[in-house]
């Protein structure tokens, strides 16, 4: 028999908001431990939750790019459960009212264009950070309560592949809607994983399996992969699949159980009495929609269609938001779009590669990198120089018409001296200049390299070209 | 001794105006009240002599350099669920013993800008769950009347403390009556303000969609000036209510004439089983009412027979979950364990009372999956059904009369054994909680055995003003408020 999987995400991602979800404690990565709270994220006596407007706005921005609807209703939810990540010992959630409903999102995968289903988005507050050590578990407060979104995806995937695709896709608009950086490392983006596997025609989805808390793509995928071999296996062995949450360990390249449905949490949601509901109307969701950035599909096709790039080449340039604002902050000043895209692609990227870097700590700004693309096309430098002043500002700074005058970068185009060079080489090369004569006219090439090596590059190429062939042709 | 503790709000703020005495006078006469009877009483669980010394130099120096704040050198004590920065706040419980809260309460915030001097904190029912003060961990609490009986609950000590002359005048809290019923036991004035009117941000949650901050006070007059304090938006609590506070305390007048007032009279609230000396006592206070010029008509509140029933359960299931913070982990109690699960256990095990733990498991057995819909989602739906009785009586009349509770303060121990008893009690006072009005009560009358009787003024949402009219109006018009407790 064929089996068939399927996949739906649950995928969380952590709000870029000043202060956290309900409370005015800013959160900082890497902070020192338990030093953005107060009585609200720590569950003091008292104190109340107060709904941040800008989470609100972010989630919904979320929700217009997916193309969700947004809930001109929603409200908050208690979800009762007992641990030291969560102060209150209930998360603020939303449970029957989320803020945004539906929503889709379409996806090249393997060559093939695909549209995966949202069932909805919901704003919720980020648990604790917990660390265990011999004998103890320590609890880091920084980061309970933050701002967190719950994107549920539909059981609309079937491969890993269809999974990696979708996530990369999401990530790649949060990312440019400014919702959020999504750094997994960081934990800003985070995945459960629901995969069931089915023969392939039976109508009823296989029993579900669970597997939380995911950070890294490639665990994601090494997870999904696992957990499909698992159960196919067992239903072939004549076994079935139960329902339960699974751990993956990365170590062993394995998922594991952690929790069956019959000891699944009862989560007790009720409406939470301290906060009012959601009301969004209409007129507010077209303002957030007019403030959306352009997206990553849209930026790719201007840049094909306006800036006449290849589709390969507008594809790099937008995989990353942070590489296709730097790319729009050059063309700016210059219209020279083919040459930035390559330096971007090619010197930029190799370097930034190189010393491990991002393009924000690069030292050629925008400006300077269309400064030497200038150079370059009124004849100054040579592309090659414009390649060392390229690597020279990336490593050192400075002012790329200053290197060219220290270091005597510009190229010769005055014909005294090219003169002199040209008729050296003619002089020097019997051979090439006879074969030139009969015919070879790609003998050329080496009287040239003879002259541009005489002036130490500095020599203009179409300037030793004409004269040579001046010369050659002449006599 | 000036005898300054037996007075009101509004006759020393007269006197201090006047310079008839000082602020450090009357807390000096406070304090010498409280050596005298709370041994007695047990209202206090800690007093604080000498930031309350300080608080009143410092009344009386910013009075000398021209500060006529409301409540400026007026000695207010306060129920131990409020948060006072750097006290302790032990909600009456073992579970936060060690606890010192790191910030003020929006209404002691309000209090402390208004110049009132904090006294000290006053004993309660356990997280304010109970109707007599008995289920108290950390103190006694007898009725100042009568102290072999209950002073009522779960403000408790806030009604004893005033009624003993031991403070001016107190904030309590009200779920389901804790004002007014022990106001009513004691022979004192409260007001359940309606719900969004006063900030909750800083009160520990006992019911979060039920609990309102109010005053315990000697005369509505005093009620009214300390609401005005109290009252007010607040960005901190997103329930509380954006709009303006009227002049609580200005507006009340001299003219005691009711002419042109409906008064509702809810045949409902004259419970079967209900003492009749009680029933008597509040009959005649609505003669009395009528007596001033106010039409008294039939009002019906038929849903609130399953006011208690309704209020059992959604304020138990709001309990489960606000009561899941204290768990040892962060602040007071911590008996440790293998996992933080013994942990938890342990820890709640040893710091809930019975009655705590009573209304923790029926909360949240009343959310749990299968019986949500059966208990808590009915509970909503009765709780729109009082609502709805009330807005349709208050198209009919500007405020309803009733009695605060079925009968005077009973014996200490007396239902103690008996927790449905005791919840029974609640059952004039409840409806006001689930339709979010405001109430008052206030002293009309004694029984045969020399304890208060209250009468309950119920108004509108938001009409305060109302209520506090027509008590006036009564308590001008009485002497029953004159009467004071011997100790
Ligand atoms: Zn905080």
């Amino acid at each position: 028999m064929k089996y068939e999987a399927t996949i739906g995400l649950e995928t969380h991602v952590m709000q870029k908001t000043a202060s956290k979800m309900f409370c005015a404690c800013k959160y900082e990565y890497g902070a020192a431990p338990n030093t953005h709270v107060c009585p609200v994220c720590l569950g003091y006596p008292g104190a109340l939750p107060v709904m941040n407007e800008k989470a609100i706005e972010l989630c919904c921005k979320a929700g217009i790019l997916l193309d969700c609807e947004i809930n001109p209703y929603s409200k908050w939810d208690r979800k009762n459960y007992f641990y030291p990540d969560m102060a209150k010992n209930y998360q603020i959630t939303q449970a029957d009212e989320p803020l945004c409903i539906g929503g889709h999102l379409e996806v090249e995968v393997e060559g093939t264009l695909k549209t995966f289903t949202l069932e909805r988005i919901h704003q919720e507050e980020n648990a604790a950070k917990n660390t265990h050590v011999a004998g103890a578990s320590l609890v880091d407060y920084n980061r309970a309560g933050t701002a967190l979104m719950e994107i549920v995806s539909n059981p609309c995937m079937h491969s890993a592949a269809d999974a990696l695709a979708y996530l990369a896709a999401l990530k790649q608009i949060m990312e440019y809607g400014g919702i959020s950086d999504c750094n997994p490392e960081k934990g800003q983006i985070r995945s459960d994983v629901n995969v069931s596997i089915r023969p392939v025609g039976q109508k009823e989805l296989g029993s579900k399996v669970e597997i939380k808390n995911m950070n890294s793509f490639a665990f994601i995928q090494e997870a999904i992969e696992y957990e499909i071999n698992r159960q196919t296996a067992l239903l072939e062995s004549g076994g079935t699949v139960v329902q339960e949450t699974r751990g993956f360990d990365a170590n062993r390249g394995e998922t594991f159980s952690q929790r069956t449905k019959e000891n699944a949490h009862d989560y007790r949601y009720f409406p939470e009495p301290d906060l009012m509901p959601v009301k969004i109307s209409k007129e507010q969701v077209e303002v957030w929609r007019s403030e959306l950035p352009e997206l990553p599909a849209q930026r790719r096709e201007r840049y094909v269609k306006m800036l006449g790039l290849s589709e390969y080449d507008a594809g790099v340039l937008t995989a990353e938001k942070a590489t296709s604002d730097w790319f729009e902050q050059a063309m700016q000043h210059t219209k020279n779009a083919k040459a930035v895209s390559n330096f971007v692609m090619g010197e930029m990227m190799r370097l930034l590669s190189e010393q491990e870097l991002t393009i924000s700590e690069s030292k050629v700004t925008p400006e300077k990198l269309s400064e030497i693309i200038a150079l370059i096309d009124a004849k100054i430098i040579s592309t090659g120089a414009g390649k060392q002043v390229f690597e020279i500002v990336f490593n050192e700074g400075g002012k790329p018409k200053q290197i060219i005058e220290e270091k005597g970068m510009a190229q010769v185009s005055d014909d005294s001296a090219l003169d002199g060079w040209a008729d050296d080489a003619i002089a020097a090369h019997p051979k090439p200049v006879e074969e030139y004569k009969a015919g070879n006219t790609a003998s050329i090439n080496f009287l040239m390299g003879q002259v541009m090596k005489a002036s130490r590059g500095k020599a203009n190429p179409g300037a030793v070209m004409k004269m040579l062939k001046q010369k050659l042709d002449g006599c | 001794m000036a005898d300054l503790h037996k007075l009101t709000i509004a006759e020393l703020s007269e006197k201090l105006a006047a310079g008839e005495c000082s602020s450090v006078d009357i807390i000096n006469d406070v304090l010498a009240s409280i050596d005298a009877t709370d041994d007695k009483v047990g209202a206090y669980l800690t007093i604080d002599r000498n930031s309350a010394l300080e608080q009143a130099k410092a009344a009386d120096e910013a009075r000398a350099s021209g500060s006529n704040a409301p409540l400026l050198g007026i000695p207010v004590a306060i129920k131990d669920l409020l948060n006072v920065k750097g006290q302790p706040c032990t909600c009456s419980s073992k579970i936060l013993e060690g606890y010192i809260a790191p910030y003020d309460a929006t209404v002691i915030t309000r209090l402390r800008a208004a110049g009132a001097v904090l006294l000290g904190r006053v004993n309660m029912d356990e997280f304010a769950m109970g109707s007599s003060t008995e289920n108290a961990a950390l103190g006694k609490t007898a009725n100042p009347w009568n102290t072999d009986h209950v002073p009522g609950g779960s403000s408790g000590g806030s009604a004893a403390c005033v009624a003993a002359d031991e403070a001016i005048a107190s904030l309590g809290s009200d779920t389901g009556g804790s004002i007014r019923q022990p106001a009513a036991f004691c022979g004192c004035v409260g007001v359940k303000p309606s719900y969004g009117r006063v900030s909750r941000f800083g009160l520990t949650a006992f019911a979060s969609s039920l609990d309102q901050i109010g005053p315990l006070t000697k005369t509505v007059k005093d009620s009214a000036i300390l609401l005005e304090v109290l009252c007010g938006d607040d960005q901190l609590d997103s329930s509380s209510i954006e709009m303006e506070v009227p002049r609580f305390g200005k507006h009340l007048t001299n003219d005691t004439s009711l002419a042109g007032m409906k008064l509702g009279l809810p045949q409902e609230y004259f419970v079967e089983g209900m003492d009749p000396e009680v029933e008597k006592v509040v009959r005649d206070a609505v003669e009395h009412c009528k007596s001033l010029g106010a039409e008294i008509i039939d009002v019906s509140l038929p849903h609130s027979k399953y006011a208690i029933a309704a209020y059992y359960i959604i304020a138990t299931a709001e309990a489960s979950a606000n009561l899941a913070r204290f768990d040892g982990i962060r602040y007071g109690l911590r008996i440790d364990g293998k996992d933080p699960l013994e942990l938890y256990e342990k820890t709640r095990s040893a710091g809930f009372g019975s009655e705590v733990k009573r209304r923790i498991i029926l909360g949240t057995y009343v959310l749990s999956s299968g019986y949500y819909d059966a208990y808590y989602k009915r509970a909503q739906k009765v709780r729109t059904l009082i609502r709805n009785d009330f807005t349709e009586a208050f198209g009919q009349c500007d405020a309803i009369l009733a009695p605060v509770t079925p009968t005077p303060a009973y014996k200490l121990g007396e239902k103690t054994d008996d927790p449905l008893k005791m919840y029974l009690d609640d059952i004039l006072t409840t409806p006001a909680n689930l339709a979010g009005n405001c109430a008052l009560s206030l002293p009309c009358g004694f029984s045969s055995d020399h304890l208060p009787i209250g009468l309950q003024i119920i108004g509108d949402s938001f009409a305060e003003e109302t209520i506090l009219k027509v008590g006036h109006a009564y308590e001008q018009t009485t002497e029953w408020h004159k009467r004071k407790p011997v100790l």
